[in-house]
C-alpha cells in the first residue's frame, strides 16, 4: 500500500511564533500535474503591523548580544540549514527548480550565512574609526544598528536571497520584518523553520509571505520602520517607496541579487561619532 | 514676563554693576561688500537672466549690506550646464592636483580670515568671537582636510572602487553660511564632482565671497558655480535634471519635500536636517563644567544650530545647584552688537525667526512654563532675543518637543538613568546628544543608547572636520565630515 | 575649634580639567579696551600684595618696597596705593613702621614658609610673632607632604590652628597648587581651607613652578561661589607668582566678575601676588594716559 504523505501548514514567522495570517486567507501550492501541495499563509497589513511590532521588541535585545554571540548564532544558522540540505532541495524542485540550481542555491546560500556569521565581529573594525580631532578629545566614530528593517526580496534564487537580505540586515543588530513572493514561499516558510532552532531570539526575523505591491506601501509608510532594502526594485518602484518612505525619512536601500559584501552591513547602520575631553 | 533675579537662602551675586566692558568692536574696514553680486557661474560673476535682485540685510541694524541677484531657473540651467561642461576635465585630473587646489583654497582663506568673519558676522548677526573663533577656522580646516583625501581616495573604502558622482547640487542654511559652504564643497570636490550651490538668501555674502576666493585659487572654471536666490531656485536645482547628487541641509520639514521631489530620480541624496538634542546632567558631573556646556549648547549661534542641545535634564538631586549655576551664568551672557569682540549672543538672523522664537515663548508661558531671562539691554533695531530658559515643563509640551533654533532652552528633571534615557531618546529627531558624569562606565551606556549621530560626552558643540556629523531618524540621511563625509560624493563600485 | 566639625573629607567635587581650560579660553577673549581698561588697570593696582621674598632681602629693600606700595610712581598721587606688602617674617616690623598710617597692609608669610616643614607648635609660633610684629595679614602654607597623604584632618586641623593663631590677623592660606597637580585636589584643598576659617585663599608660594595659572585660579573661585552659598561667608582669592603684565592681570579680574561678581572685585575679597607686575601696571597706565608706548627704564625697578 502506498503511504499517503503527511502535508505541512506552511506558516509566516511572527514574533518566533509560526502563524496563520490574521486574514485567514492562504495561497496553494500545486505540483506540476495541479495537485494540491500545500497552502501557503498569505500575509496581510495586519501581520506586517504586528512582525513590525515584534521587531521592535526585539531590537534592542538582539543588538545588545556580543558581536561574537551574534555570529555564532549566524553561523548555526548555516549548521541548521546544512542538516536540512535535501529537505530545502526538494522543496525547491517542487517550486520548479531544476535539481542542480536547487543543490547549487542551497548550498550557496549555507556558505553566504558562514561568510556573515563572521561579519558580525568584523565589521565595525573595518569601517569605525579614531578621528583625528584637534582639540583635546577623544573621537570616535562607530556604525550602529539602524533599528527595524524591512525586507523586500524577489524571486529569484530564493534561499541565497535570503540569506544575503537577512544576514547582513541582522548582523549588526538590527530586526527585520521579511517580505517574499508566494513563488519562494516554501522555501521561505521552511526557512523560517530553521531560524526557529538557530538560538535567534524571537522576533529578530519576521517572514512574512505576500504580495509584494499589497504590503510594499504600508512597509514603506510605517513610523516605526527605519529603513527598507528592496531587492530588484525598478524605477517605479522605487519612486513609490521613496514617496512612502519620506513620511519619516526611511533609509533606503536597493540591492540586486544575493551578494557576499560587508557594505550591506554598513548600509544598514548609522554612524555614531561620540566625543570626550581628554584630561587629568 | 521675567521671573525674579536667582537667590539661594536670600543670597545672590551681582555679575552688573562696578566695571563694566567699554565696546570693543571690530574694525570693519577692510571688510570689502560690493553694492551688488551677480552670479557665479563658470568662473565668473554673471547679470541674472531673471534680472531680479534681492537685498541681503545686517539683522543687528536692518539695514542693506547689499544687492544680490535671484537666480532664476535659466540661470540654474546655465549653472548646472557650466558644471556638467567642468566635469569631465574635474574628474580626470589627478587627484594630488585637485588636491591642491584645495590647498590653496585653504590657505587663501587663513589669509583673509578676518575679513570673512567680519562679513559673516555682518550678514548672518553671529558674534566675532564665534565667525572669528569657529566658523572661519573650521572653514579652512575643513578645506585642508578633505584637499588631503583627493589623492588616497582609493584607501577610504576597503574592496572598492571610489568613482565621482558627477554634478551635485548643494542647498545650505543661513546659520553657519560660510562653514556650511565648506561643508558641502570641499568633500565634492576631492572626489571629483563638480557642483553647484546656493546659499540662504539671508546670507549670501561670505559664499560670493568665497566664489571671489575660489575664482583667485585658479579654479578650473564650471568646477564650484554659485548661485544665489529663495526656495525657489532650490527647488529648480534641487530638481534639475542635470543634477546627479543633491546635498542639502536645512530643516526636517524642507528635507522631506525634497526627498519627495526626488522621487523617480536616481539622484542620491544628502540630508543635514534639525534636532532637539538632550543635554544629560547626573549628580555625579563636574557641575561647573557641566553648565558652561549647556551654555554652550543651547546659546551659541543665538541656538541656530540644528544640534543645540535645547533639552536640559538634570537629574532631581543637583536640579536646583545646576539651575542657580545655569542662570548665574547667563547673566554674564552679553547680547548686543555681532562685531562687539564680547558679544555673547549676537542678533537672531531675521524678522521671520525672530517671530518664530517670539512665537515658542509665548507658547511655553501658555503651556504653564516658567520662564527665566537675565536682565539685559537690547538695542534698539534689529531683532534680539535675551537667553531663555524654561523650568516646569513636561515632556509633552511643544517647547519640549519642537525645534525652536533660537536661544531658548527646556530644563526637565529625572531620577533614573533609563528615565532619562527614555525621555532624551522619546523624539523623532536624533542628531546629537549630550550625557554629563564623572562616571566612564555610565558615560559609555548612556552615550551608546543615545540615538543620536554625534553624542558628547562631557563636551558639547564640537566641530573638526575629522569627525563625523549626520543624524539619525528624521534628523536626516548621511554623514558629513571625516572620511565617512567621503562616501556622499562617490559611487562605490 | 572645638565648635568646628569637619566636612565630608570623601566629597570629591569632579572637575574636567579641558572644560576648564575651554573656559578660560573663552574669558580670555573678553577685550577690554579704553575707559574700562584704566579702570581696570588701577583696580589691578590696588589689589596688588608687593611682594619681595627671596633670601638676599635687605630692610633698604623693605624700605623701598614700602615706597613703591604707598606711591606707585614717584610725585603722582592720583593712583591708588597698593593693597599690602608682603614680606618675610624678619621684616615685619620694619614693613609695619614704613607703612604705618598709610593704608598699606604688612603681610606676612609664615608657617615655615615656603615648604611648611616645621612642628605645628613652631609654626604657630612664627605666626603670632609676626601678628604681633605689627602684620596685618598672615600667608601660611599647608603641608602638602600631609595633604597629598590623604591626611585631611591634619590640613583641617592646620590650618584651623593657624587661624586661631592669626587672631585679628587675615588669613591666606597658600595651597601651593603647583604641587598638588590635579584640579580635583586643589578644589578639596580649598573646601577644607575655607571650612577651617580661611580669610582667602592662595594658589603659590611663587617657589614652585607652575605657580599662579588661570585654570587653578578659576576653579579656586568656583570653590568660593559654592562656598558662599552654602555658608554666606565671603572668602577672598589670591593668585601669587607668574602673573607678570598687566593684560594677564586684566584676565584674572575678568574670570572675578563673571564668576563671582562685582561683590568680589575689591582689594579686599581679591588680590594679586606680585613683584614685576607692578611695574607692567604702571605702564599700561601712562601708556593708556599718553597714547605714547613706554620703557621699563622709566620705572623703578625695586
Amino acid at each position: 500500500m502506498q503511504r499517503l504523505d503527511v502535508l505541512k501548514t506552511y506558516k509566516l514567522l511572527i514574533g518566533g511564533a509560526y502563524e496563520r495570517s490574521e486574514s485567514g486567507r492562504y495561497l496553494p501550492l500545486r505540483d506540476k500535474k495541479g495537485g494540491l501541495v500545500a497552502n501557503i499563509a498569505w500575509a496581510s497589513r495586519k501581520d506586517l503591523r504586528n512582525a513590525v511590532v515584534a521587531a521592535r521588541g526585539a531590537q534592542s535585545g538582539w543588538a545588545g548580544r556580543s558581536a561574537y554571540n551574534r555570529g555564532q548564532i549566524l553561523y548555526r544558522i548555516a549548521e541548521m540549514m546544512e542538516g536540512r540540505k535535501t529537505q530545502f532541495v526538494a522543496e525547491r524542485m517542487r517550486e520548479g527548480a531544476t535539481a542542480k540550481a536547487a543543490e547549487a542555491d542551497v548550498a550557496a546560500a549555507i556558505d553566504l550565512w558562514v561568510h556573515y556569521a563572521g561579519w558580525c565581529d568584523k565589521y565595525q573594525q573595518v569601517f569605525s574609526a579614531v578621528n583625528p580631532v584637534s582639540s583635546a578629545h577623544f573621537n570616535f566614530s562607530v556604525p550602529e544598528p539602524t533599528g527595524v528593517v524591512g525586507v523586500l526580496a524577489d524571486a529569484a534564487a530564493p534561499l541565497q536571497a535570503l540569506a544575503a537580505s537577512l544576514a547582513p540586515v541582522i548582523a549588526s543588530g538590527n530586526t527585520v520584518v521579511w517580505v517574499g513572493p508566494a513563488a519562494i514561499g516554501a522555501s521561505a516558510l521552511t526557512f523560517g523553520e530553521v531560524l526557529g532552532t538557530s538560538d535567534l531570539p524571537a522576533g529578530v526575523v519576521n517572514l512574512l509571505v505576500s504580495e509584494r505591491a499589497e504590503l510594499r506601501p504600508h512597509l514603506a509608510g510605517h513610523m516605526d520602520v527605519n529603513a527598507v532594502v528592496a531587492v530588484g526594485a525598478d524605477d517605479a518602484e522605487r519612486k513609490q517607496l521613496q514617496l512612502d518612505a519620506v513620511r519619516n525619512l526611511k533609509r533606503l536601500t536597493f540591492w540586486e541579487g544575493p551578494a557576499a559584501d560587508p557594505y550591506r552591513i554598513l548600509a544598514l547602520t548609522e554612524t555614531k561619532t561620540t566625543w570626550h575631553p581628554v584630561g587629568f | 514676563m521675567r521671573t525674579p533675579e536667582p537667590t539661594t537662602d536670600g543670597l545672590k551675586l551681582d555679575f552688573s554693576g562696578i566695571w563694566s566692558y567699554d565696546p570693543a568692536p571690530e574694525d570693519r574696514g577692510h571688510a570689502k561688500i560690493d553694492a551688488r553680486y551677480g552670479l557665479f557661474i563658470g568662473g565668473r560673476f554673471v547679470e541674472p537672466k531673471s534680472g531680479r535682485y534681492f537685498d541681503t540685510h545686517n539683522p543687528a541694524t536692518e539695514s542693506k549690506l547689499a544687492e544680490v541677484a535671484e537666480a532664476g531657473a535659466e540661470d540654474v540651467d546655465a549653472a548646472v550646464a557650466a558644471a556638467r561642461k567642468a566635469f569631465p576635465a574635474w574628474s580626470k585630473l589627478p587627484g594630488a592636483e585637485r588636491g591642491k587646489y584645495l590647498f590653496r583654497i585653504a590657505r587663501l582663506l587663513q589669509e583673509r580670515a578676518r575679513e570673512f568673519a567680519v562679513i559673516e558676522s555682518l550678514d548672518g548677526g553671529k558674534p566675532i568671537r564665534e565667525s572669528r573663533d569657529v566658523d572661519v577656522p573650521l572653514v579652512a580646516a575643513h578645506f585642508f582636510y578633505y584637499a588631503g583625501w583627493a589623492d588616497k581616495l582609493q584607501y577610504a573604502f576597503p574592496g572598492k572602487t571610489p568613482k565621482p558622482i558627477g554634478v551635485a547640487g548643494q542647498v545650505i542654511p543661513w546659520n553657519f553660511p560660510l562653514l556650511m559652504a565648506a561643508w558641502k564643497i570641499a568633500p565634492a570636490l576631492a572626489c571629483g564632482n563638480t557642483l553647484v550651490l546656493k546659499p540662504a538668501e539671508t546670507t549670501p555674502l561670505t559664499a560670493l565671497k568665497l566664489a571671489e576666493l575660489i575664482r583667485d585659487a585658479g579654479l578650473p572654471d564650471g568646477v564650484v558655480n554659485i548661485v544665489t536666490g529663495a526656495g525657489a531656485t532650490g527647488s529648480a536645482l534641487v530638481n534639475h535634471p542635470g543634477v546627479d547628487k543633491v546635498a542639502f541641509t536645512g530643516s526636517t520639514a524642507v528635507g522631506k519635500k525634497i526627498m519627495e521631489s526626488l522621487a523617480g530620480t536616481r539622484k542620491s541624496y544628502t540630508l543635514e536636517l534639525g534636532g532637539k538634542a538632550a543635554n544629560i546632567i547626573f549628580e555625579d558631573a563636574s557641575l561647573d563644567q557641566a553648565v558652561e556646556g549647556v551654555v554652550n549648547a543651547i546659546f551659541f549661534n543665538q541656538g541656530h544650530v540644528c544640534c543645540a542641545g535645547s533639552r536640559l535634564f538634570v537629574q532631581e538631586s543637583v536640579a536646583g545647584t545646576v539651575i542657580r549655576k545655569l542662570k548665574d551664568r547667563m547673566q554674564t551672557l552679553r547680547v548686543g552688537d555681532p562685531l562687539d569682540k564680547n558679544t555673547d549672543i549676537g542678533a537672531i538672523n531675521s524678522r521671520m525667526q525672530l517671530d518664530k522664537i517670539s512665537g515658542y515663548l509665548k507658547i511655553g508661558l501658555e503651556e504653564g512654563a516658567e520662564m527665566y531671562q537675565p536682565a539685559c539691554e537690547l538695542p534698539g533695531k534689529g531683532y534680539w532675543c535675551p537667553p531663555t530658559l524654561f523650568t516646569n515643563v513636561a515632556q509633552s509640551s511643544r517647547i519640549v518637543q519642537e525645534e525652536i533654533f533660537g536661544p531658548v532652552l527646556a530644563i526637565q528633571t529625572f531620577r533614573t538613568p533609563e528615565e532619562a534615557l527614555e525621555k532624551a531618546n522619546n523624539t523623532p529627531y536624533g542628531l546629537s546628544g549630550g550625557v554629563w558624569t564623572d562616571k566612564g562606565s555610565k558615560i559609555f551606556k548612556m552615550t551608546g543608547k543615545l540615538r543620536a549621530g554625534v553624542v558628547w560626552a562631557n563636551t558639547f558643540n564640537k566641530f573638526d572636520p575629522a569627525s563625523p556629523f549626520g543624524g539619525y531618524k528624521e534628523s536626516g540621511v548621511g554623514r558629513e565630515g571625516g572620511l565617512h563625509g567621503l562616501m556622499a560624493y562617490l559611487n562605490l563600485e | 575649634m572645638a565648635d568646628r566639625t569637619y566636612p565630608d573629607f570623601s566629597r570629591i567635587v569632579p572637575i574636567d580639567t579641558v572644560g576648564v581650560e575651554e573656559r578660560v579660553a573663552r574669558l580670555n577673549t573678553r577685550s577690554i579696551k579704553k575707559s574700562s581698561k584704566v579702570q581696570a588697570l588701577k583696580l589691578a593696582l590696588s589689589m596688588l600684595d608687593l611682594t619681595t621674598l627671596e633670601g638676599m632681602d635687605s630692610p633698604g629693600k623693605v624700605r623701598q618696597l614700602c615706597r613703591k606700595a604707598v606711591q606707585p610712581i614717584a610725585g603722582r598721587d592720583d593712583l591708588p596705593r597698593v593693597a599690602a606688602v608682603c614680606v618675610y617674617p624678619p621684616f615685619v616690623k620694619l614693613a609695619k613702621q614704613e607703612l604705618r598710617g598709610t593704608g598699606v597692609n604688612v603681610a606676612s608669610v609664615a608657617t615655615a614658609f615656603p615648604s611648611g616643614h616645621a612642628p605645628l607648635p613652631e609654626k604657630l609660633d612664627e605666626v603670632r610673632r609676626c601678628v604681633d610684629d605689627g602684620a596685618d595679614e598672615i600667608d601660611m602654607v599647608i603641608s602638602r607632604g600631609e595633604f597629598l597623604r590623604g591626611e585631611y584632618a591634619f590640613t583641617f586641623d592646620e590650618v584651623a590652628a593657624v587661624k586661631e593663631a592669626c587672631g585679628p590677623a587675615h588669613l591666606k592660606v597658600i595651597l601651593e597648587t603647583g604641587e598638588l597637580h590635579t584640579l580635583e585636589l586643589v578644589r578639596k584643598a580649598s573646601d577644607i581651607s575655607m571650612a577651617a576659617g580661611a580669610d582667602f585663599i592662595k594658589t603659590s608660594t611663587g617657589k614652585v613652578t607652575p605657580s599662579a595659572t588661570q585654570p587653578v585660579t578659576l576653579v579656586m573661585l568656583e570653590a568660593i561661589r559654592d562656598h558662599y552659598y552654602a555658608t554666606g561667608r565671603m572668602v577672598g582669592m589670591k593668585p601669587a607668582g607668574g602673573i607678570r603684565d598687566a593684560k594677564t592681570a586684566l584676565r584674572y579680574l575678568v574670570m572675578v566678575k563673571e564668576t563671582l561678581g562685582a561683590a568680589w572685585l575689591h582689594p579686599d575679597w581679591f588680590r594679586f601676588g606680585a613683584s614685576v607686575l607692578a611695574n607692567d601696571i604702571l605702564m599700561q597706565i601712562v601708556k593708556q594716559e599718553t597714547g605714547v608706548y613706554t620703557s621699563l627704564d622709566y620705572f623703578s625697578k625695586d
